[in-house]
């Protein structure tokens, strides 16, 4: 017998819609009279503002790195993906602890906003039926892109910030790419439910809802998903929930935030991993990498250590105290991380044009440095001519007027400012001046 | 129109979604050529997993239990248990001493401080809560 296939697929669809599974797939099951488009918007417009600070921020570090020199590029080929790359300046000198502390700390004020905002939408995580059309699916895919893509953001930023890595797969790589994938999708989102949240803003004055208690406290009106069908009784206000919302990412902020911005606030910053008092010494500031945990031994750092500088028309090797005879400068310069801390010291040491000048390099097109300490992915780094040549980038013997302690490098390291700090090369014991054009 | 009947929406409503699952895709293929591409997989789709199917029906089962209990002043108990977890979620790896003495080894500080800080900071939340609410039902038994 033939089927008529149109009437059949209509029955089917109004079958399954009529009866969806029980739980989270039946409408009446959401009962949270604060869900709606006003709340969700609300909270999606303050994602709106703080989310693509933190990706812009987050590109801004791979620039930093200077990619396109020497074995800087720690991410495998980026394709197409590095076309904004630029030449990362030195100046100002607080630029990447500014640009990074706001990556690392704005990402991490932004988890509570990022929670509440996928509470208030899971309604639309569970439709039925799952599919109703090719534009539907496309829809509900790049929506389960979104959430994914947002939660391993967060969850490997994060786990790195506490230098935490659960996976097997390469942490910058997946970091940087994931970026990508999770940005496609939140520009999409973006651009497909601005309008529904512009209309969404206009039913209710946030103002005026912040003056709602618990006894005005009413569900959303109209016939968005969102909004449930039976209501139980509030038990919280919306402003109780925007206030719990904000405090909560205000909160993350102060816990965190003294690790990059100092003062005060890195007395309360308890939760930061590297907001920590280490004492009142010159050396008494955070350590990245001890020396120690790379291997570095006192042997290595004594008496039989060489500077070689290379590239030039002679090959020089220096001791420590012949590099302490050369002329010593001094300036107060922060060194900021990765993991978003930073810290501002005085380094004094011989400038790295300096030591080009004696070697006899007239000129050239990159700077390689490479430390002592064998293992690692940070044991050489490059320096591009503007880095290097900066009339503060120092080859540092000392900080605070006493000589670097092992774990801050001794006896060299280099301190470049605006440059990442695990592109300020400790344990310093070569330098290349090299040309890569003709 | 043709396309609109069979896909369900309008053209730029296609384009834009091939257009950014198809970024999404290039970046994958980036993230794959940097090894382990079932690791990454399964971070993925774990995360949501864990987010969608465990953590959600977690707290909103918790949440139905304390209401369920008739608790007078639900919210004394909800927001600072709310905002210890957020705390812990956020910052488990250091309060749990996660990571192999990775943290110890790298920046010679002990890790053993988090868990005492984040249980004060637990203990003060709560406790001001405790106090917030005292204050609340004396103000009721004397009004």
């Amino acid at each position: 017998m033939l089927r008529h296939p149109i009437r059949d697929r209509h029955i089917a669809v109004k079958l399954s819609t009529r009866n969806p599974p029980p739980g989270p797939f039946r409408r009446a099951s959401w009962r949270s009279p604060l869900r709606g488009p006003w709340l969700t918007s609300v909270l999606g417009a303050a994602l709106l503002s703080g989310i693509p600070v933190v990706f812009v921020t987050g590109l801004l570090s791979y620039v930093a790195y200077v990619p396109a020199l020497g074995r800087n590029n720690l991410i495998g080929d980026p394709g197409l993906l590095d076309f904004y790359v630029f030449s990362w300046p030195t100046s100002p000198s607080w630029l990447y602890a500014l640009t990074q502390g706001t990556h690392v700390t704005i990402g991490i004020a932004l988890v509570p906003i990022v929670l509440v905002k996928l509470w208030s939408a899971m309604p639309k995580l569970f439709e039925w039926p799952p599919l109703r059309s090719p534009a539907h699916a496309l829809e509900r895919a790049s929506l389960a892109l979104l959430v994914s893509s947002t939660l391993f953001q967060f969850a490997t930023g994060i786990f790195n910030a506490q230098l935490y890595y659960p996976w097997k797969f390469s942490f910058l790589s997946a970091h940087f790419y994931g970026g990508w994938v999770f940005i496609a999708a939140f520009v999409l989102h973006a651009v497909l439910k601005v309008p529904t949240m512009r209309r969404a803003l206009r039913q209710r004055r946030l103002l005026d809802e912040l003056r709602r208690g618990l006894d005005e406290t009413q569900p959303e009106t109209g016939d968005s998903e969102l909004i449930p069908a039976a209501p139980s009784a509030p038990t919280i206000s919306r402003r109780g929930v925007l206030g719990l919302t904000g405090g909560a990412s205000l909160g993350l902020f102060a816990l965190t935030a003294g690790q990059s911005i100092g003062g005060p606030l890195r007395e309360i910053s308890l939760l930061a991993p590297h907001g920590r008092d280490l004492g009142n010494g010159p050396n008494d500031f955070q350590v990245n990498k001890s020396a120690r945990s790379l291997g570095i031994t006192a042997a290595d750092t004594g008496d039989d250590w060489r500077l070689i500088v290379a590239g030039g028309t002679n090959r020089i090797e220096l001791t420590r105290a012949q590099l302490l005879a050369m002329a010593q400068r001094s300036y107060e310069l922060p060194i900021a991380c990765v993991e978003g801390w930073s810290t501002t010291q005085t380094w004094s040491g011989v400038r790295l044009r300096d030591l080009a000048v004696l070697a006899g390099v007239e000129s050239f097109d990159e700077l390689l440095v490479e430390s002592l300490q064998e293992a690692g992915s940070f044991r050489r780094a490059t320096l591009s001519p503007g880095q290097a040549g900066d009339r503060r980038s120092l080859l540092a013997l000392r900080v605070n007027g006493a000589d670097l302690s092992p774990d801050h490098g001794f006896p060299a390291r280099i301190i470049v400012p605006a440059l990442p700090g695990v592109h300020c090369t400790k344990w310093v014991n070569r330098l290349e001046f090299k040309r890569t054009t003709a | 129109m043709k396309l609109g009947r069979t896909y369900g929406a309008g053209t730029l409503h296609l384009l834009s979604h091939v257009a950014a699952l198809a970024l999404a895709a290039y970046a994958f293929t980036r993230i794959f050529a940097g090894g382990q591409p079932w690791n990454v997989v399964l971070w993925f789709v774990g995360a949501v997993v864990v987010h969608d199917l465990i953590a959600f029906p977690l707290y909103t089962g918790l949440n139905r239990l304390a209401l369920g209990r008739g608790m007078r002043a639900v919210n004394h108990v909800r927001v600072p248990a709310l905002l210890s977890g957020l705390m812990l979620l956020v910052y488990h790896p250091l309060i749990l001493g996660l990571g192999d003495g990775r943290y110890e080894r790298a920046t010679t500080l002990s890790q053993d401080v988090y868990l005492g800080r984040w249980l004060l900071l637990c203990a003060t939340m709560f406790a001001v809560s405790a106090l917030l609410y005292a204050v609340r039902a004396r103000r009721r038994q004397t009004s």
